[in-house]
């Protein structure tokens, strides 16, 4: 575009600036040669009406509420209602558990959101080697109906939405969740709640896999395809890119494969025979708040209005509500720092603010010792209230999507959405999310990423407060919380009593039938909910998958 | 002209923890520093991790754990090793792995502990100042 385009007022008050700018830093040179945000991407020193002339407001920005939802996807935002706080929490036994979920419910939580340790996670019993020392680690120890059972003791399940966060056996814990809620006198089309169930991005990130990429698709259109029917108001599946930052990718990376992997989703959905606007309601996504304030929002902004463009012109959606992105959000744990924790709450309290200005449907705030340990009640407290004191005081919830209109936000979010498509359209070229995954691609992008920014970082091209610049000897030490060791005799004993106690004939033919089930085409969640009812374990269901279907192995790259 | 051998060095991801951004940086980071690697990629039990060592004739073991089960798998690696007449090749250990815990695993004959903050390159000159690769 050429200078003369441009207004002439802005123009010559413009060069007149860049002139002063010049002999400026000329006289002065700025702080830093080159001035980029946490994930490398170059910003300039000032951005002006000339950044924006091709943003049209209503095809990219539109009215809160519409396609394309860049401005958020209800139409009063929190002046309405304000974001969900959901804090996860889980820790050792059911019993500690529950108690921590009643704790939190009395202090003004209004979602309750499940951590499950190692082996739950990973499809394993609290009695099989591989779980030896990990046991209530780093979640909650779920073996069967009756650990879930134990759980949710005294919290009535129509009353309270869940989050579980797990991938593989998810369509197990959502069948022992369906079991509870009606041994409480719930129908199953009163729960509400999600599951993480996003395999893709296990194998691009995480890392908590199973199966192979193919089977662990099939188990979770099984699901959406039952929740469609069964359990309308359940959140199939939560795409999540929360894991793919914390794993060290850029944000654009972040933005890019998690969409990605929302497309895998919705073409395997639509590819069973399912009316994409039957499911696409019911998909939700998941991100990370990290530390770069702006390309953090930036980034939230451009993914409303990419996923509304690609259900609507890729899959020809019709559903206004199969066009809305609707996430939640948790704070970057890799960018807190073990040094000097007490910063850990200033972090968290700027990457909240950033999902709020961006959006989010709700949210988890980490607590100062989660680099450490599992948070401490004081310390998730002080999450809980960082979160309370945006809602409530700083004002930023009084209009909708404030920095609309910024020069530098609305520049941000257009390269976010630019750069995004450029990945998808690679993966897109590639066959698809599942073969990138099998080339290894997302994988070795994330890693090259991880270890571009650790070497700025170890360079000091970026500064991390109490690390690499400001770093104190005076040692803080915090008062953290200690998972008993007993937790895992005592789980691995109720497990015995358990295996004992209930009618393994049962449990025996459930298991077969779900393994014919399994063999076949059949969807598995009627099987699964009959194998739990009779107290059949988790691992028991897994060990079924993995003769069925095999097992995925980490292929070790680095 | 004798060349000295380079220093062959395992990467272990022990137990059913799937944080690996660390373990992979040290990777790399070695690898750039001319080490040999051999990286187990994730979810190994001890016994795997030692045979792996033992198997590849490695000089020092580095282990990486972020999900709060390393005193049950740092202590049974120790202990298959000395099982298997390997009790000389060095192990140390990174992660979260909370202050009280680290003089405890020292004790018990992890040579060091490295924990979030630490640059890839002090770990790469623990490693060149303490490990002397074998004939």
């Amino acid at each position: 575009m050429g200078k003369e385009d441009k207004p002439k007022t802005i123009g010559d008050k413009k060069t007149l600036w860049e002139q002063a700018y010049r002999e400026e830093t000329a006289r002065h040179p700025e702080r830093l040669e080159r001035y980029s945000t946490v994930s490398d991407q170059e910003i300039g020193a000032l951005y002006t009406p000339e950044s924006t002339e091709k943003l049209d407001y209503e095809r990219d920005l539109g009215y809160p509420g519409q396609y394309p939802y860049t401005r958020g996807v209800h139409t009063s935002m929190y002046r309405g209602r304000l974001w969900t706080m959901r804090m996860f929490s889980g820790l050792g036994s059911a019993g500690d558990t529950n108690q921590r979920f009643h704790y939190l419910l009395k202090h003004g939580e209004t979602g309750l959101s499940i951590a499950f340790d190692m082996p739950t996670l990973m499809g394993y019993d609290s009695d099989h080697p591989m779980s030896r020392g990990e046991v209530g680690k780093c979640g909650v120890a779920i073996d069967s109906l009756a650990d879930m059972e134990r759980l949710f003791e005294g919290i009535s399940l129509d009353e309270v939405t869940t989050s579980m966060t797990i991938n593989p056996p998810a369509a197990i814990m959502l069948a022992m969740y369906i079991a509870v809620a009606e041994k409480q006198g719930v129908s199953r089309d009163k729960i509400g709640g999600t599951i993480q169930n996003d395999m893709l991005k296990e194998f691009i990130a995480q890392k908590t896999f199973m199966l192979p990429p193919k089977p662990s698709m099939r188990i979770i259109v099984d699901t959406i395809e039952f929740c469609t029917k069964e359990v309308p108001r359940w959140n199939t599946i939560s795409i999540s890119g929360y894991h793919i930052r914390e794993a060290g990718s850029t944000a654009v990376q972040e933005l890019a494969f998690t969409l990605a992997d929302g497309i895998a989703y919705v073409q395997a959905a639509v590819d069973r025979g399912l009316d994409v606007d039957a499911f696409a309601p019911r998909l939700s996504f998941f991100f990370n708040a990290h530390i770069d304030f702006f390309e953090e929002i930036a980034k939230y902004r451009a993914a409303r209005r990419i996923w509304s463009r690609v259900m609507k012109e890729r899959f020809h959606a019709r559903n206004p509500r199969s066009w809305m992105l609707r996430f939640h959000t948790q704070t970057a744990g890799c960018s807190l720092t073990a040094q000097q924790p007490y910063n850990n709450v200033v972090r968290t309290a700027y990457e909240a603010l950033s999902a709020v200005l961006g959006g989010t449907q709700s949210l988890h705030t980490n607590s100062l010792d989660e680099v450490l340990a599992l948070p401490s009640e004081q310390s998730a407290t002080i999450a809980l209230r960082t979160q309370q004191i945006i809602a409530e005081e700083t004002g930023v919830t009084n209009t909708i999507d404030p920095l609309a209109g910024s020069y530098f936000v609305e520049t941000l979010t257009d390269r976010m959405e630019q750069q995004a498509m450029a990945y998808i359209e690679k993966i897109d070229e590639m066959g698809g999310v599942v073969e990138a995954i099998e080339r290894g691609y997302p994988q070795g992008e994330i890693a090259n990423a991880a270890y571009d920014y650790q070497r700025q970082v170890d360079d000091e091209k970026k500064i991390i407060v109490g690390v690499n610049r400001y770093a104190s000897d005076a040692e803080t030490s915090i008062e953290t919380l200690k998972i008993d060791e007993s937790v895992e005799t005592q789980q691995v004993e109720r497990l015995k009593a358990l295996k004992a106690k209930r009618d393994n004939d049962t449990v025996k033919k459930t298991l077969g039938a779900l393994r014919n089930a399994a063999q076949g085409d059949e969807n598995l969640m009627p099987r699964l909910i009959d194998v739990v009812k009779a107290y059949g374990t988790e691992q028991e269901i897994c060990d079924v998958f993995r003769e069925v279907f095999g097992t995925y192995r980490d292929p070790g790259m680095f | 002209m004798a060349v000295k051998r380079r220093i062959r060095v395992l990467v272990a991801k022990p137990g059913l923890d799937g944080h690996d951004r660390g373990a992979k940086i040290i990777a790399r980071g070695f690898r750039d520093a001319g080490f040999e690697v051999i990286y187990t990629g994730l979810h190994q039990s001890p016994e795997q991790i030692v045979e792996a060592a033992i198997q590849e004739d490695v000089d020092v073991i580095g282990m990486s754990s972020l999900a709060g089960a390393h005193n049950h798998l740092f202590r049974e690696v120790l202990k298959l090793l000395a099982e298997r007449g390997a009790a000389d090749i060095p192990v140390f250990g990174g992660g979260i792995i909370p202050d009280e815990d680290i003089p405890k695993l020292k004790k018990e004959g992890i040579k060091e502990i490295f924990t979030p903050g630490t640059k890839v390159e002090d770990v790469v000159r623990w490693v060149e100042k303490t490990i002397h690769p074998r004939e």
